[in-house]
């Protein structure tokens, strides 16, 4: 797998404030990367500087192997959250500035810009202000000025918010292709629903640290709370009974007549055939499912935990 | 081209290709012209005619007062003032000319009207009173009038100044008046197109766009970018203004007065002369006299036009360039146009004192104010300006130099410490900002 973002220990501090502490992470070529965390962790800043807005502290950033320099700003494409354009400026004259911006010769900008336009069906909107302009549209404009340099590493910040249902599956649409085309994409975002229909790979930061860094899978698979759903047909006496020291009931509920649903925990050293065993002499199984957490569940539970040890430490100190 | 070659041309394209800015343009030199035909138009329209009713207290000494161009003395024997007054207001006398007895001893002649009499015309009269009273007395002191015209002595000091390379005769008031409009331009240049400025960095915060914008190039280059656009817009202004005012100027005066143009400078050539005589040591001569320009010592042969001009773009470039960068930095700092205020202050303060100084400066031309306001950058494009066009004596040319030189740093200076407010002001997005958070940005390592 190769990487193409490296972040190296990256720290950042304002006056009295540390945004960044110590933050490491990969990002692999041709992945769509969830950096993820609540409002105010510093996720912003890590993506201002990996756009080199503003420079870090301490630490480094390879790209592509290299040390970030100048150069590399025309092979990132970054929508910003707080993002805009000149409400006063004709769209096509704007998309072209904004390219040439990025590095892009005038003749090849126009050309790529055309094809995008066609492909989005606004060609007829280049003559027009973008003041003139509903807000759906707008944003539509926003994301071809965002990839029309083709880059290498396109990052989004929240992404989604303030986009209309119809514009988010366009652009979910086209990120996945891009994404089938080699493009790098980092996904920032406070909004979990999202990053698990999307996203390869993420990491969790909070309080200006990395917390959590891995596969979506391999995340899952690591946060899961060992729990399986079972229902069966028989007595539910019975079954509470056939439960020994490796197992734990969470809870259970009735769902018909004789017919339960319950949820099991898994200790340490019990595995589910373990579970299978220990019931099917007393009770009819009639299925069993692992519950795996959504990713919002690990975001909540992993800030929520990180939180209190700040404040225990607080306590201590 | 380069990235800050693309911001500059844009942000100079968008400007000029507005529509304001073509109105702007032509309004601007039409207003000027405007005023010029107003006020020569004003001036030739003083063929007003005055019916004056003469009370004469002293019993006829003044009957052989005679009326002037557009007035007319009217006598009426044995009217008193208090009558004269209650009929004035139904009569169709203009002015009533109220000479009290004892005119000789100082007792001042008092003029009531309805519509008031136009200086050269209450000058005129003054002067021919002053003439009576004169003749009154030589005749008491039993001397001819011939007599009296031989002794009678009037001049004015020939201004020299005295420098090591020699002796200059002086018109400084004149040249101060250039100087003046110099520095007004100057002034006026750096509050229009730095507000300019101010505005255009609060619109790409608005507009959400100025993110999008420093992830392609540095926040520095876009706000030198737009600094230089803009700069680049008050020039084409500045050459198109005067351009066109010179055309609409001569054109107006073609047009409109050329008939009339030669028979009132004549005129005025004799009136001037007559006023003159009473307020020019007095009052400074404002008007500059354009109808003889091939005296070289005219005031307008006497200016360093190639010099002044070449300053005139220094100063105004270096000027602009150190508070753009200021009004840059407050655009950065705030979101939107009502929270400017606070900022504002300390940044047009020093504008609005040096364009005070530059107005006692006129009388005044070697004050320590002048020295020093000439030199802080913060004063000097206003200033220097002025005090070159009066003329600096090459004793003091190092401070010519020094002037240049700290303008130049201090612009430097501004842009660094706008630069760091910029930077971290155009990210910031509903917070209440005050000096003391300025300041931590300022610290803020890159």
């Amino acid at each position: 797998m190769d990487t193409l973002l490296d972040v190296k220990s990256v720290s950042k501090w304002y006056v009295n404030y540390k945004a960044l502490n110590n933050v490491s992470l990969q990002v692999p070529k041709g992945s769509i990367f969830g950096l993820l965390g609540p409002n105010g962790a510093g996720k912003t800043t890590l993506i201002r500087i990996i756009n080199q807005i503003t420079a870090p502290d301490e630490g480094e950033i390879l790209f592509n192997g290299e040390s970030l320099k100048q150069k590399h700003i025309a092979q990132i494409g970054y929508l910003p959250e707080e993002r805009g354009l000149y409400s006063k400026m004709e769209v096509g004259e704007q998309a072209l500035y904004l390219a040439q911006l990025k590095g892009m010769p005038k003749v090849e900008a126009m050309e790529k810009l055309k094809k995008w336009f066609i492909k989005f069906g606004i060609e007829e909107w280049w003559n027009k202000k973008i003041e003139e302009l509903s807000k759906g549209m707008a944003q539509k404009i926003q994301f071809v000025v965002t990839v029309v340099h083709e880059p290498e590493l396109l990052i989004l910040d929240e992404p989604f918010s303030g986009f209309d249902p119809i514009n988010t599956n366009l652009i979910k649409d086209e990120i996945m292709k891009m994404r089938d085309n080699g493009t790098t994409v980092i996904f920032s975002t406070h909004n979990m629903g999202s990053v698990e229909e999307i996203c390869d790979r993420i990491a969790l930061i909070n309080k200006s640290e990395k917390i959590l860094e891995g596969p979506v899978a391999d995340i899952k698979e690591e946060h899961k709370p060992h729990i399986f759903k079972l229902t069966f047909k028989g007595n539910m006496i019975k079954f509470t009974n056939a439960l020994w020291t490796g197992f734990e009931l969470v809870d259970h509920k009735e769902i018909g007549e004789n017919t339960f649903e319950a949820n099991v925990k898994i200790k340490e050293n019990s595995t589910p055939n373990d579970l299978l065993s220990a019931l099917i002499p007393n009770v009819e199984i009639l299925s069993m499912n692992e519950i795996m957490p959504t990713m919002n569940e690990i975001f909540i539970q992993q800030v929520t935990e990180k939180n209190e040890d700040v404040e225990l430490e607080n306590e201590e100190a | 081209m380069g990235k800050i070659g693309l911001i500059i041309q844009r942000e100079y394209l968008t400007r000029v290709k507005k529509k304001s800015f073509l109105l702007m343009t032509i309004l601007g030199p039409l207003l000027l012209a405007g005023v010029v035909a107003l006020v020569a138009y004003l001036g030739f329209q003083d063929d007003k005619e005055y019916d004056i009713l003469v009370v004469d207290d002293s019993g006829g000494a003044f009957s052989s007062l005679e009326g002037g161009d557009n007035y007319t003395f009217h006598f009426i024997d044995g009217l008193g003032i208090e009558e004269a007054k209650d009929s004035f207001k139904d009569s169709e006398y203009s002015v009533i000319l109220h000479l009290p007895d004892g005119i000789l001893a100082q007792k001042r002649p008092i003029l009531y009207f309805k519509e008031q009499p136009s200086m050269s015309v209450e000058k005129s009269i003054e002067a021919r009173i002053e003439n009576l009273v004169e003749r009154e007395k030589l005749k008491l002191y039993d001397i001819s009038y011939a007599d009296y015209k031989r002794i009678k002595t009037e001049f004015s000091l020939t201004m020299i100044k005295f420098t090591e390379s020699g002796e200059e005769e002086t018109v400084t008031r004149e040249k101060a008046l250039v100087g003046f409009f110099f520095g007004l331009a100057v002034y006026l240049f750096i509050f229009l197109y730095g507000v300019q400025v101010m505005r255009g960095v609060i619109e790409e915060k608005n507009n959400r766009i100025v993110e999008v914008i420093i992830s392609s190039v540095k926040p520095f280059q876009l706000m030198m970018g737009k600094i230089v656009g803009i700069a680049l817009v008050g020039l084409t202004q500045f050459v198109l203004w005067i351009v066109l005012s010179f055309t609409f100027i001569t054109v107006t005066q073609q047009v409109l007065f050329q008939d009339k143009m030669e028979s009132i400078a004549q005129q005025q050539v004799q009136k001037s002369t007559e006023i003159s005589k009473q307020t020019a040591p007095k009052q400074m001569q404002a008007d500059v006299d354009f109808s003889d320009l091939t005296n070289p010592n005219h005031i307008v042969n006497r200016i360093n036009w190639p010099l002044m001009l070449s300053l005139f773009l220094f100063y105004f470039i270096g000027g602009y360039l150190l508070y753009s960068a200021l009004f840059a930095a407050i655009g950065s700092a705030v979101d939107n146009d009502t929270d400017t205020q606070q900022f504002m202050l300390p940044v047009t303060a020093p504008l609005i004192v040096a364009y005070f100084i530059a107005f006692t400066l006129m009388e005044n031309p070697e004050s320590d104010a002048a020295f020093w306001a000439s030199l802080i950058p913060f004063t000097s494009p206003i200033i220097m300006i002025e005090r070159v066009a009066i003329g600096l004596s090459p004793n003091e040319y190092w401070e010519l130099g020094l002037s240049m030189v700290l303008l130049v740093l201090g612009f430097i200076f501004t842009t660094w410490l706008a630069g760091k407010i910029y930077r971290t002001g155009v990210l910031m997005y509903g917070k209440k900002v005050n000096y003391k958070e300025l300041w931590k940005w300022i610290r803020y390592h890159d």
